[in-house]
């Protein structure tokens, strides 16, 4: 079995996060390849042949341009399975190749039981083992899904590949994440809401919970979105990843963008009514209640003590 | 402008789900169903593009049973202009490359401009129909866009990336643009617009020639995951539960002094 690993490179520098994919390739002991769009300057550490095109010249997001010099690698290296991060690089290449090699894609990977994928389904609520019937499998994988205990080494064999082919799009640079003001990641106590406070009113007794353990408020995504709570509390993949000694979940499912800015904090609390949320389970306590019933009597009890 | 908008009918997430007997999907009886969370901003960015230039024709794609009308209703009453609905019994079956062909079918000669998608559903979440859609009809296809705005002809969206940060892009149309929550904030029908929706065109179609594309992948197996928490669970009276709370955080951790 061969394996062509997908690299990201973003904002001038590697991800480090390649270092999954190569825990992910130990794990199934195939040959493996990477690719990357990245800068001679900055090699990942990994033993195996590099197919590097320069950032320079093809750009960071340029879909048509990168499809075609990955094709043409995958053309030349026949490689059964090419793996990518799920992630917004990921997702947005990964179909091009799928659809370009006619080939099954199998999406957002959170393990491997007897060399099959595993992905979740409904909010993670469920999951399905997913057999590919083409030759060739295209998979992404969840971030954090496969780890290294240490970090990656080694030096790859670089071989630099080129295309004549011209982009579609445009990209012209990043905006900053919006992140001024209150920094969650320094708070040692924080009561997050989630889309189960309904309306904006109640966001009121999860602030009153977190003044009562004095603490943070934070919201999850939904709750952001809905412009009731500012995103500089944003817990989550596009927020703040926070490791407080409490974090209490107030109404928040636990989708997995959720669970991976918060799954380390040292006590987790969840308040749910759904005992099937996903947050269940990075939970060290499930309280099954409604919210807007349950925080006003725990903020009362504790301001009573 | 001529605009499709592609949308799904997903159980809401909060449902209490079953396996079905042939154990590879969710059991499809007793849910609420709704618009995919994601579609909701793609049907909302398309019809204030339609507000803000006027002359903009929208048709919004749903493929499924009968009952995905009822979704499909929502969508005219946000002020899409004409419903297709693809019948197919088997959509919850179909994998995604099955998906965009159909669409792809049923969109290759009708001149789209712009394309608008959810960046995946809530349900199977595989994040790939709308580039697959793209990459078949061969034009552009930019994925998770927090920001969109259209000036002379010219698209300008920002792609969410991984720590809250934006790209900045630029395409022109045609172009496929798959929408991440928090694009916009989708509107509530209104009750004139609900009713003004039971007048517009709804077609059902056949499912449209697919170019020969079957299934890549079928499922294996399909269960609910087990419960690597060993975490304590509080059920009853709220008074108890809070003491018990209470006592477990003096308990457990070191924040209540």
């Amino acid at each position: 079995m061969k394996t062509l690993l997908v690299a990201e490179f973003r904002e001038g520098k590697l991800r480090v996060k390649y270092s999954q994919l190569i825990a992910f390739a130990k794990e199934l002991q195939t040959t493996t390849s990477m690719f990357l769009v990245g800068s001679p300057s900055e090699l990942p550490q990994f033993n195996g042949t590099l197919y590097l095109a320069d950032v320079a010249k093809y750009g960071e997001y340029n879909p048509t341009v990168h499809k075609q010099l990955l094709l043409d690698v995958i053309a030349k290296e026949q490689p059964d399975r090419i793996v990518f991060h799920h992630s917004s690089y990921g997702w947005d290449l990964a179909p091009r190749i799928a659809v370009a090699l006619k080939a099954a894609q199998i999406s957002e990977v959170v393990a491997i039981e007897d060399g099959v994928p595993v992905v979740p389904v409904c909010n993670a609520k469920l999951r399905r083992k997913i057999k590919s019937k083409t030759a060739q499998t295209i998979l992404t994988l969840q971030a954090g899904a496969f780890g290294m205990e240490e970090d990656p080494i080694g030096t790859p064999t670089v071989v630099p590949i080129d295309t004549d082919v011209t982009g579609k799009v445009d990209c012209s640079g990043y905006e900053a994440a919006k992140l001024e003001g209150v920094d969650l990641t320094k708070s040692e106590i924080i009561v997050s809401a989630g889309r189960g406070v309904g309306k904006p009113e109640n966001i009121a007794m999860v602030q009153a919970l977190a003044k009562a353990l004095g603490g943070e408020y934070g919201a999850s995504r939904p709750v952001v979105d809905a412009g009731w709570v500012d995103h500089n509390r944003q817990v989550g993949t596009t927020g703040r990843t926070v490791t407080p000694k409490l974090y209490v979940a107030c109404g928040i499912s636990g989708a997995i963008q959720h669970l991976a800015g918060m799954k380390k904090s040292e006590f987790i609390v969840a308040i749910n009514t759904d005992k099937d949320a996903p947050i269940g389970e990075v939970a060290d306590v499930f309280v099954v209640a409604d919210l807007k019933q349950f925080l006003p009597v725990l903020t009362e009890k504790l301001l009573a003590r | 402008m001529n605009i499709l908008i592609c949308i799904k009918q997903v159980p809401d997430m909060e449902s209490k789900f079953k396996i079905n007997a042939e154990k590879n999907w969710y059991d499809r009886t007793d849910l609420a169903w709704r618009m995919n969370e994601y579609d909701e901003y793609a049907v909302e960015q398309a019809v204030r593009l339609k507000e803000q230039v006027g002359a903009a024709d929208l048709t919004v794609l749903c493929i499924g049973p009968d009952q995905v009308k009822e979704t499909m209703k929502k969508a005219l009453a946000m002020g899409c202009d004409r419903g297709v609905h693809i019948a197919d019994n088997d959509a919850h079956k179909r994998e995604p490359l099955e998906i965009a062909s159909m669409i792809a079918g049923f969109a290759k000669d009708k001149n789209f401009d712009i394309v608008f998608t959810g960046m995946q559903s809530q349900d199977r979440g595989s994040a790939q129909v709308g580039v697959m859609i793209a990459e078949l009809l061969a034009i552009p296809a930019v994925t998770t866009i927090v920001d969109f705005a259209f000036d002379n002809g010219a698209i300008h969206v920002k792609r969410e990336l991984e720590g809250g940060g934006r790209a900045l892009v630029k395409a022109t149309t045609p172009v496929v643009l798959t929408c991440q929550l928090g694009l916009n904030t989708p509107r509530y029908p209104t009750l004139p617009n609900i009713m003004k929706a039971k007048k517009k065109e709804l077609l059902t179609l056949a499912v449209p020639d697919m170019g020969g594309i079957g299934a890549c992948q079928e499922t294996a197996a399909f269960y609910f995951p087990e419960r690597k928490g060993s975490g304590l669970v509080l059920e009853g009276e709220l008074p108890d539960m809070a003491e018990k709370l209470i006592h477990l955080l003096k308990e457990k951790t070191g924040v209540l002094a």
